[in-house]
Parts: structure tokens; sequence; C-alpha cells
């Protein structure tokens, strides 16, 4: 099996989220592709753009959902530039999914607690989904989500359902309000005194700005949870997803491969680190 | 099997036979002013009667007065090139009506043999199978050269000042798998067979046992070659060391000194990253992918999201360091060097590996 082998894959629909932020919705072209075709939430795709290049994306939708799977980009280089231009109907490559999990069966039981900051909050939305679907499997559901500025936030329709769902709270904060804001302003951080928490039974999943989670940690430590029980989705630069390339990596972990879902004791000793 | 030996004579007789099993033959071949692996067709090509001097930033091949076939202890490639290609295509993509096709480029099988290789670069490439074919997706074209390959590794009987090995456990004595093991003598080659096809190969050259003399021999001139060893690297507790002085002072003196070139990786035999890169044709109906070898020191390896992770050359190096002697443990089970001193040697600033980890692994306030 060549693990460079990619499968066209058609935009089915193409969604604004915020400026510079977009969702595709995709269907592999190949029917028994598709069909045969199952991702676990926090994994991700390589995304190919013809002749140009490849973009690792995570998976942002429901994986209970076998008819398609969505990836949010946000248009920062070369290659998401072109996606950027990319519309309905057009072809991709697509190769996936690649890397770990949430561990949404070995948290089961527990509260959670997803802190995302930014453009975070997409590799976590498959995990809310499946957790809000098996609500009774978990207990209470916190999710704190920062950006910069309102225009900055995405799912808006998501968060307003989730918020709706029994024994779930959503809150919300910016950097920079502007009239329309009404949740919260400052950093995810100011938003756990407004956390219940039982350390003992928590876990927690994070997302976002290495300083935000690094902060978070401290935080979340400081008030008795385990350092196991907290998982963080790490980026580096993943070219190959398999494991070969060697560019993604994290002190002796490869992002690709063992990540980009670690607990936080896996990867303690470089997490935050300048330069690693 | 009893240890045989083959009179100076069977060599080229060696070569015909790996020959006559329909395969690429690779030895060590002069050109350019150095040693490296190339294909040969017969025994005389293999760069003979040569010596090398290596030394930090500087290589050498003079005339070599013993004569010896395997004088050169290694140049600046080893075996890594003959397994995981430099660069090649990789997939092919044509547009088609609404859509494109995708074309493997697949691995095609290359039956070769290579002579003259070193335990250091068996070594290598025993940890480059870990890296490529251990994981849940092999490399197939790199597994399509590997998985059949025929080795004929010859044990080092003298060492350049920069090779380190013996302090790695990885030479002068091969310890990585092989088929036929050589100890260069005087007279001939001291042979062992450490495989099937290794003792087939062996009795169908009618090698004839080799005296105790000759066995002794070559337990003198290992150990010897063990002993003239001038560098090490010690291993043990390395890793350990290293995370706990990620902001060593020596970091940034080191990278006063580095001039990020990459030369250190790309001469490291077990180094592998790699990178891919696309190319339209002109009329834009065809694609291609290639993979190439890449370097921890370019700029694009630490490229996240629009910035660099590693703008400056402290970090490269550190990440070249901790990785080749620290993350290499967790990965794959072993530090990621061999003892080979490539890097050293290539070096065009002269930094030398066994220094930098000796000055790391101190903590800042005792050194």
């Amino acid at each position: 099996m060549n693990p460079y082998t990619i499968h066209p894959a058609r935009i089915v629909e193409r969604r604004p989220d915020a400026q510079h932020i977009f969702t595709f919705r995709m269907r592999f072209v190949d029917p028994e592709v598709q069909s045969a075709y199952r991702f676990q939430p926090g994994q991700f795709n390589m995304l190919y753009v013809f002749g140009v290049g490849e973009v690792p994306i995570s998976i942002s939708s429901d994986p209970a959902d076998l008819d398609g799977f969505d990836h949010t980009v946000r248009i920062v280089g070369r290659v998401t530039g072109l996606l950027d231009h990319a519309e309905r109907g057009d072809v991709l490559g697509l190769r996936g999914p690649y890397g770990s999990p949430w561990p949404l069966d070995a948290i089961a039981g527990n509260d959670v607690v997803v802190v995302t900051g930014g453009l975070g909050c997409a590799p976590v939305t498959g995990a809310i989904e499946y957790m809000i679907r098996r609500r009774a499997s978990y207990g209470r559901l916190t999710i704190v989500h920062g950006v910069k500025t309102p225009k900055d936030l995405l799912y808006r329709e998501r968060f307003d359902r989730w918020k709706r769902t029994p024994d779930t709270r959503v809150l919300l904060t910016v950097d920079q309000p502007d009239k329309t804001w009404h949740y919260h302003v400052g950093v995810p951080l100011d938003l756990f005194d407004a956390i219940e928490l039982d350390p003992a039974r928590t876990a927690v999943l994070m997302c976002g700005p290495e300083i935000m989670m690094k902060l978070a940690i401290r935080r979340l430590v400081a008030a008795g949870i385990a350092p196991e029980a907290i998982y963080l989705s790490l980026e580096r630069n993943m070219r190959c997803g398999v494991g070969h390339c060697g560019h993604c990596q994290l002190g002796g972990k490869f992002v690709c491969k063992d990540g980009p879902i670690l607990p936080y004791p896996a990867v303690r000793r470089w997490f935050g680190a300048a330069g690693f | 099997m009893p240890t045989r030996f083959l009179d100076r004579s069977l060599l080229a007789a060696l070569v015909e036979a790996l020959l006559r099993r329909g395969r690429t033959v690779y030895g060590p071949v002069s050109a350019d002013g150095a040693i490296g692996f190339d294909e040969i067709h017969d025994v005389t090509e293999l760069a003979c009667a040569l010596r090398d001097v290596q030394e930090p930033g500087r290589y050498r091949i003079e005339a070599d007065p013993g004569g010896a076939t395997f004088g050169v202890a290694n140049g600046p490639s080893g075996l890594k090139r003959l397994f995981l290609a430099p660069s090649e295509s990789v997939l092919a993509v044509a547009r088609g009506v609404g859509t494109f096709h995708v074309e493997d480029r697949a691995a095609q099988p290359e039956p070769i043999a290579v002579l003259g290789a070193r335990p250091c670069d068996l070594a290598a490439l025993a940890i480059q199978d870990r890296v490529l074919l251990g994981g849940r997706y092999p490399e197939p074209r790199y597994g399509a050269r590997r998985r059949d390959a025929f080795l004929v590794a010859v044990n080092c009987t003298r060492a350049a000042s920069t090779c380190f090995c013996a302090s790695l456990g990885d030479g002068p004595e091969v310890t990585a798998p092989h088929d036929v093991a050589l100890t260069e003598l005087a007279t001939g080659f001291v042979a062992h067979a450490s495989s099937a096809r290794g003792r087939v190969l062996l009795d169908e050259l009618g090698a004839r046992e080799a005296s105790a003399a000759e066995q002794a021999e070559e337990r003198a001139a290992l150990a010897r070659c063990a002993y003239d060893q001038c560098r090490s690297l010690e291993p043990a507790g390395l890793a350990d060391a290293l995370y706990a002085n990620l902001d060593h002072p020596r970091w940034d003196e080191v990278a006063e000194r580095c001039v990020a070139c990459g030369n250190c990786t790309m001469v490291c035999p077990t180094c592998f990253c790699q990178t891919t890169s696309d190319h339209l044709s002109l009329d834009g109906e065809r694609a291609e992918r290639t993979r190439s070898w890449d370097s921890c020191f370019t700029p694009d390896h630490g490229y996240v999201h629009g910035k660099n992770y590693r703008p400056h050359t402290r970090e490269k190096y550190r990440q070249w360091l901790t990785h080749k002697l620290a993350g290499w443990v967790e990965q794959f089970g072993r530090s990621g060097c061999v003892g080979c001193g490539r890097c050293i040697t290539w070096c065009p600033a002269a930094i030398d590996l066994t220094e930098e980890a000796a000055a790391l692994r101190v903590a800042p306030r005792d050194a």
C-alpha cells in the first residue's frame, strides 16, 4: 500500500464560517471509498490541491455521519490560499484519516471540560457531537471557547444548539468585543472560576494556541485535575501523516502518528519550550 | 558453520557470484576525491589501495601503503541513498472529466547486493528499517529495495579519527543483520556467514576454513580498531540530560559556529526526514508528487500555520541533536547515532557531535 495514495473527493458544500475561515463538506468521488471511510473525532486528513500540495486538516464533522465529512479551513498559506478559490463541485485529493482520536470511551462517565481557542474548536467539534449524542454516558459538559473578536467566532449555530442540551454549559469569550457581543470579554482562563470542577472525575479536552493551553493546564492542575486527565490536540508540520517525514516532531513524539491527541504528561517535557 | 577464509583472488569470484544472482551490485568506489557506494560490474572497479584521512571539517583520500581493498573507513554517503532514494516520484495525478485519476508509482522489486557495507552503516540500515518499515504504514519503495537486499559486510580494521562506533556498540565488528561478514587481513579475508544464503555463497566460492592463526589475527585487528578510536559517545543517560538542558548556554554557543547548512543531516546514515513536492505539467493536465530527502535545518521544516517554529540556528541545531540522541530513543528504542563520524567530518564548521553532546550533558552550573 502506497502511503501517499490520494482519493479524489468532491466539495459538496462550502460554508463560510468566519473571516478567512470556511467549512468544506466533502464526499469521496468513488462511492465505495466513501462507504468504507470511517474516522474518529480528533483525527485529520491530508487535503491535496491538484499539482500544488497538501495540508493536514482535522475532520470537524460528526463521525456518525457517513454521507460525507467536514473540513474547516483557515486561509493562511500557499495551499489553503488556493482552497479559498475552491467551490462546490470542485475535486480535491484526500488521504487519511491519520492520528490519534480523542479518548471518548476512556473518559465516559466523567465530567468533561472542553477548552478551545480560535480555530481550535474545529478538531473538538466531532467529539462534542459524539458526547451530546450519548449525553447520558458523560457527566456535566462544559465548553469554554475563546476567540479574538466576535467576527472570529465560528459554529455559532452549534454552540447555540449545544447550550440547549441538558447539563451542558457553553462559555464564550472574546478579547476584543464589539457592540453585538453579549458574552464574556477576556481570555478563556477567566471563565474557569465559573466552572464547578469535581477534579477526581473530570477530563479535559483542549485545543488552541499553546500559550493558552499552557496557562489553562497550570490552572487546572492547581485545581486538582490530574495531568493524565488533560488531553491536548497538538499542531505541528504534519507533512506525510504516517511518521516518515520527520517534520511534526515534538521531542520524542511524532504529532502525526502518536498525536495529534496526546495526554499532557506525554509531552510535558517539551510542551511550551520555545522552538520545540 | 566454521569460519572461512577467502583468498584475495576469490573477491572477484564473490562479485561475479552476486552478479550471477541477477543483482545490481554496489561497492565502495572512488569518485570526486571521496568514496561512495556505486554500481560495480567487476572487482576492479572497487576503490583499492586507498585510505582516508578524516578530521573535523576535513576529508582526504590518499594511497594506502598497505594496499588494502577496503582501506577507506567511509565516505560522505553510506547506504541510505541505495534504499531511501534521495528523490523519487511517489504519485502521478492526471486531470479527468470532473475528477482526476491517481496513478500510484508502484514499488518495483529491485534485487540489489552491497559489498563492503561497514558495521556502522548496517547498524544505520537496521535503524532505518524501524523508521520506514516498522510502523503501520511501511514505505513500499524502501521496502522493495531493502527486503531482499544481499549484504556483504566488511568489518573495520582501521578507524578514521572521527570514528566512534565502538562506544555505541555498532562496530568495528558488524552487529546488525547481514548475510556475509568479511574481515580484511594482509593475505585475504576471514569470512563469516550469517544467513543460509550467505553460507550458500561461501560454499559456492569454495572458501576454505580459516586457520586458528587467521582467526586470532582477525580478533586482534578488530580489538585494535576499537582501541584506536579516539572519540566516544556515552548513550546512557544522554537523553534525559539533553532534555534537562534545553536552555543550556552551549546551544547559543554552538549556534554561533553552525552555519545551518544541513550537511550533517545529509551525510547522516540514519537521518530520515523527507519532504514532498508537487509539480504541474505546463498544460496543467498532469501532476507529479516527488518525495525527497529533507533536513531539519531548512526553513520549511518547522513551518506550521504561517510561522516557523524553529527560526533560529540554535533551535535548528537543538532539534537535530536532541532528536538524534534523545527523541530517537523514545521513538525507535535506541540512539539515532551509530558513531560513523560523518557529521563531524563533513561539517564545514568542524562541529564535533561528540564534543557538543559531552558539553550539553553537563548542567550549566556544573560546567
